[in-house]
């Protein structure tokens, strides 16, 4: 198999975009384009599972190395495992999801898909990429279009939320950037050289004071892009202003390279350091879990509720991370994949109410499953999905997160897994507001009587979605199976900085 | 068991109705809906009514002792090589009779929907609603693992505030399910963190080896939960206490009962299913199903679950009495009923005939399944009739109902105790049970009995007698044959169910239980519960000013029963005033100016100090100039004076 298809694809469905002439032939190339990703996706996995299957135990597959620079040693090398799969089929079902609900984007359509396809190409290349400074050039590749998306086709105060957005990430990237130097710079290769092939550099042994200074520059980096509490606030107004296939792509994809990032980059290479800091990362993520819930409690426009429940939700991710046991990292991966499709549904079902009604406040809207009965299902679905419940993929993946955190048995931790447990009862209570105010009681305005429901396009994203959910949520054993080999290696290797 | 395909089949048949009517009810099905739903349950009851048969007579026992059974077992999500959840059908003599019950009662609901919720636009999402909660129920009673149970809990709880909520449009259905969701979440997170502690210390979440290991003394595990501790209590207390507490959640005890009276916004006869006779009991069922482990390692926690019950019990009954809404009357009565079975599980032992209490709690399981469905599906009738809930419309219908009179007759001896209605029979093993082991909850019980007639007749009187009937109503008649003929089968039920064999079936221990209880202990509490009838009689039969004379004279105590003891307006002291602005308003504040703020001041400072210096790129030549060599005679005095 080979993966950089996954660069070819998208970039040559972005070139034809380019010569398309309108609307209608833009849109079909997009979706056209995007539907290949997902075939190439769903290929991928079944080759992952065949080369298991033939007894394949390397921890990376179908790798390819190409030197691009050869003076710093910067290669082209690529290669997956489980969890990068599951990153990668992630994507794919947003991005056809996300060109679904933006079906009749009519200003500046070229340009518009041009960029959804351009960061799809960034995310691809992010998570198949083994040699951390090109993954670091994908990052970059993925931030650049979300300012445009929002600045250009946003709402509200779009100029501000783009630029606060974009500064913020672009922090996030000047600290990343000095972390994988300090590796860089650490690392030897026997010959002279140094390297930034992620593979090699997990087989060194970086000095503890070294890891104990990069960590830092190279969890909190990436950490802004999953919200790490207290860099957490571009999220919001991020998610608010943007279009709704942008807020799909940011909480569905742009968050997750934070959260890959984090587990690949941060923890994997520098284990020491993630022992001596998890007591951090666990304390910032309990703060974001619980304070996130509260402050989305407080929330009046459903963008909002979204945006501050996935500070919450994201939190999981961090903290699973930190918790640094097999079962709570692999929840923490289950988490990002489970987030990713939830949040993306839930911001599909508030574009699409918010497109025929024109306001995303709680308490101007009511009543609305009398009138659209198929968004509202889809806006409960999101909702229950959100709160965990059985059945949907938010619950294996919180489980999960829950038992493994309460494997690591130091007292503060278990107080922590108790407090992060605790979020479950406030999620019920923002979400059954959200979604009693504006699905359930009494029709608040007459006029949202002529309003239609769903059209076919969007029925096929919300489909999309929610069968992603569900399959996540009824048989997680296909995805535990994927994901564990994968964290099995950097469990290792955690364990053996814990041993020395 | 050799058929175990049948058994996977009860839970799944309503799951595929569920699927069938949600996804295309609406379009389809919109008016054969109800009868797909009954059909399909009625496969179900058949096929459990088969298992009870294949179980009870022909394969559950083995040295007469009946087994626990793993039908089947599938590897649903594995965190390690030691721990996972599966999937699993666990077949013992109470998941047998939850089977027989749940399937049962959720059948006569079926049926009387047909009529009850004729002309509703919303008829398909009903019937799937209910299907949803039926196949969860069944999924939870067949539960073989405690994680599994706990999947299922939380879709039953879903189910539950779907079905409370039904009626969308209406203010209080929303608020009413939003509570009933809410509290309960509050419970299961209890449950969740017990089921991490037990899970953690017993390597395990499969219901049979954890039972096992936590119970074996001088099992390693045992050993290991019982010597760790937190505030001077052992972690398996811990353990069983917060699951015991995601129990009483479900099961309304005090203080976690605040959502059930609120819970009949929903429709009645959702009411009768799941706040009477199948949800609100499995918190009872999941003490009986841990039981093993709360009777022979931690008789501490047992203690809590005794009085937790006995206190719900009586709590209830009293509030019960104050009640003018016909069905909050009942959802009072439904607390104080499972408070029953509550302390009964509490005052049993493990084996033999010190096993009463057990079985006994598991014969009011049954025979309430049915007496108190019927009462509230009879309640239905009449509200369909009169159109309201509270007793002031009502009164005198004896006539104008003459079957549903009748059958609510039956149910109210039964639920008073009077023999040979069923209630009767499961109560006298209660109470004898608590009477051999803790005077206290005996004595508590035997009041709660004879006020439990007394609030069932002042209930029964102001509906049935009481004042000449409101004619206006006696165009509606009784209701389609679809709903009085449901009502006749549980009134049967109610009469002869205390006659089934129970002891012989269902104990702790799997062997039956031969005790008999004396025909002199009857006595006194047949005697009370005749006494509250009658008192019940003499102040409501007939309209008069007694009531009122007698509640103006209690004074403050009969005010604060009528306000439910003032637990609600703590609750919401507790959510509005602390929750909302004491934690959520500052976090909100807090990110908005002081995180955010911070952001937008180091923008601003940036902003600031380009302004400063932007100055210096003015474009023009002579500037640079100046510049260039400025920096140049810099440099060169630099040179001159550093160089060295």
């Amino acid at each position: 198999m080979n993966l950089t298809l996954f660069l070819l694809f998208p970039l040559f469905t972005a070139v034809a975009i380019l010569f398309a002439q309108n609307l209608k032939q833009i849109r079909s190339i997009s979706l056209a384009g995007a539907l290949l990703q997902l075939a190439l996706a769903l290929k991928l996995l079944m080759a992952y599972y065949q080369q298991r299957a033939e007894g394949n135990k390397s921890q990376m597959l179908f790798e390819y190395i190409q030197n691009w620079y050869a003076p710093l040693n910067l290669q082209y090398h690529i290669g997956v495992d489980g969890i990068s799969i599951a990153m990668i089929l992630l994507t794919t079902f947003i991005v056809v999801a996300g060109i679904l609900v933006s079906w009749h984007m009519e200003t500046l359509s070229k340009e518009f898909f041009f960029l959804l396809i351009l960061l799809s190409l960034g995310a691809y290349g992010f998570f198949i990429s083994l040699d951390i400074f090109t993954m670091f050039f994908f990052l970059e590749v993925a931030v650049i279009p979300k300012f445009l998306l929002i600045g250009i086709w946003g709402s509200g105060k779009k100029e501000y939320s783009a630029m606060k957005l974009a500064l913020m990430l672009m922090g996030g990237s000047a600290l990343i950037l000095v972390g994988i130097f300090g590796i860089y710079f650490n690392s030897h290769t026997g010959t002279g050289t140094h390297t930034f092939d992620l593979l090699l550099l997990s087989k060194m042994n970086i000095p503890i004071e070294i890891q104990k200074m990069f960590f830092p520059f190279a969890f909190i980096g990436f950490g802004i892009f999953t919200a790490i509490f207290p860099f957490h606030t571009w999220v919001p107004d991020g998610h608010a202003s943007a279009p709704t296939a942008a807020s799909m792509f940011l909480a569905g994809i742009s968050m997750k390279l934070g959260g890959y990032g984090c587990l690949r980059v941060a923890t994997f290479l520098m284990p020491d350091a993630a022992h001596a800091y998890s007591w951090v990362i666990i304390l910032v993520s309990t703060i974001a879990i619980i304070y996130g819930a509260f402050a989305t409690m407080m929330q009046t426009d459903l963008k909002y509720i979204n945006a501050y429940s996935s500070i919450s939700h994201c939190g999981f991710v961090l903290l699973g991370i930190g918790m640094l046991t097999q079962t709570s990292i692999t929840g923490a991966v289950m988490q990002m994949v489970s987030h990713g499709l939830m949040t993306a549904l839930f911001f599909a079902a508030i574009g699409m109410i918010y497109s025929r009604t024109h306001t995303r406040m709680v308490a101007q809207l009511g009543g609305l499953l009398k009138i659209m009965p198929f968004i509202s299902t889809v806006f409960v679905i999101a909702g229950l999905s959100s709160l965990g419940l059985p059945g949907f993929s938010g619950f294996v993946a919180e489980m999960t997160v829950f038992i493994g955190s309460w494997e690591n048995p130091d007292k503060m931790y278990r107080l922590a897994t108790i407090l992060a447990c605790a979020s479950i009862v406030v999620t019920a209570v923002y979400i059954l507001r959200a979604a009693g105010q504006t699905i359930m009681g009494p029709i608040t305005n007459k006029s949202y009587d002529q309003l239609s429901d769903a059209t076919w396009n969007e029925k096929f994203a919300a489909g999309l979605l929610i069968t992603g959910i569900l399959v996540v949520g009824l048989a997680p054993f296909w995805l535990i199976n994927l994901i564990q080999p994968g964290t099995e290696f950097i469990i290792n290797k955690l364990g053996v900085a814990l041993i020395k | 068991m050799s058929h175990p395909i049948y058994i996977a089949l009860i839970p799944l048949i309503p799951l595929a109705c569920f699927f069938i009517l949600g996804l295309f009810g609406r379009k389809y099905f919109s008016g054969s809906a109800g009868v797909i739903g009954t059909l399909s349950l009625l496969a179900s009851t058949l096929l459990s009514l088969i298992t009870a048969y294949e179980y009870f007579f022909v394969s559950g026992k083995s040295n007469g002792v009946f087994q626990k059974i793993s039908v089947f077992k599938y590897t649903w999500l594995q965190f390690s090589p030691s721990l996972s959840i599966d999937m699993g059908i666990l077949i013992d003599p109470i998941t047998v009779m939850m089977l027989v019950v749940v399937t049962f009662v959720s059948l006569m609901v079926h049926l009387f929907s047909l009529g009850y919720m004729k002309g509703e636009p919303r008829f398909a999402t009903y019937y799937g609603f209910l299907s949803l909660f039926t196949f969860s129920m069944l999924g939870l009673v067949l539960s073989s693992n405690i994680f599994q149970i706990y999947l299922f809990w939380e879709l039953v709880g879903v189910s539950s505030f779907l079905l409370i909520g039904f009626y969308f449009e209406k203010p209080s259905a929303v608020a009413a399910s939003k509570k009933a969701f809410i509290v309960t979440r509050f419970a299961d997170l209890g449950f969740l963190i017990g089921i991490l502690v037990l899970s953690f210390y017993s390597h395990t979440l499969d219901f049979g080896i954890l039972i096992e290991r936590l119970t074996n003394t001088g099992s390693p595990y045992l050993i290991a939960i019982n010597s760790a501790s937190f505030l001077g209590v052992s972690a398996l207390t811990w353990a069983l206490l917060l699951v015991f507490m995601g129990g009483a959640g479900k099961s309304a005890m005090f203080p976690l009962h605040i959502w059930l009276p609120d819970a009949m916004e929903g429709p009645t006869p959702v009411s009768a299913l799941i706040h009477a006779a199948t949800m609100v009991v499995a918190g009872v069922f999941l003490v009986a199903r841990l039981f093993p482990v709360f009777a022979l390692s931690d008789p501490e926690a047992l203690q809590v679950v005794t009085y937790t019950g006995a206190f719900s019990a009586f709590f209830a009954a009293i509030i019960a009495c104050t009640q003018t809404d016909i069905k909050r009357v009942l959802a009072y009565s439904t607390m104080s009923q499972i408070g029953y079975m509550m302390f009964a599980l509490g005052v049993s032992k493990y084996s033999g005939e010190d096993g009463l209490g057990y079985m006994g709690s598991m014969f009011h399981l049954f025979t309430h399944a049915f007496f108190k469905s019927l009462l509230f599906l009879g309640a239905g009738s009449v509200i369909h009739m009169v159109h309201s809930n509270e007793m002031k419309d009502m009164g005198g219908l004896r006539k104008l109902m003459p079957i549903t009179h009748i059958c609510f007759l039956i149910a109210c001896l039964a639920i008073a105790g009077i023999p040979p209605f069923s209630g009767f029979f499961s109560k006298e093993e209660i109470l004898m049970a608590a009477f051999e082991s803790n005077r206290l909850v005996y004595g508590i019980a035997l009041f709660t009995s004879g006020l439990t007639a007394f609030y069932m007749f002042r209930l029964y009187y102001s509906i049935f007698w009481s004042k000449p009937a409101d004619t206006h109503h006696a165009h509606h008649g009784e209701g389609t044959w679809t709903m009085k003929i449901p009502l006749m089968i549980l009134a049967v039920l109610a009469l002869f169910a205390g006659f089934t064999p129970i002891a012989n079936w269902i104990s702790a221990d799997g062997a039956p239980i031969h005790s008999k209880v004396p025909i002199t202990f009857s006595i006194l509490p047949v005697a009370l519960a005749l006494g509250g009838i009658l008192f019940a009689t003499r102040l409501f039969i007939t309209a008069n000013e007694l009531p009122g004379r007698i509640a103006t004279q209690l004074g403050g105590i009969y005010k604060s029963a009528l306000h439910k003891f003032y637990i609600d307006e703590l609750y919401l002291f507790v959510t509005k005033k602390i929750l909302f602005n004491l934690i959520g308003r500052p976090a909100a504040w807090f990110d908005k100016n002081i995180v955010d703020g911070f952001m937008n001041l180091l923008a601003k400072i940036t902003g600031y100090l380009s302004d400063m210096i932007k100055g210096y790129q003015s474009g023009k030549v002579q500037d640079y100039a100046l510049y260039f060599f400025g920096g140049v005679a810099g440099l060169v005095i630099a040179f001159i004076y550093l160089w060295k």
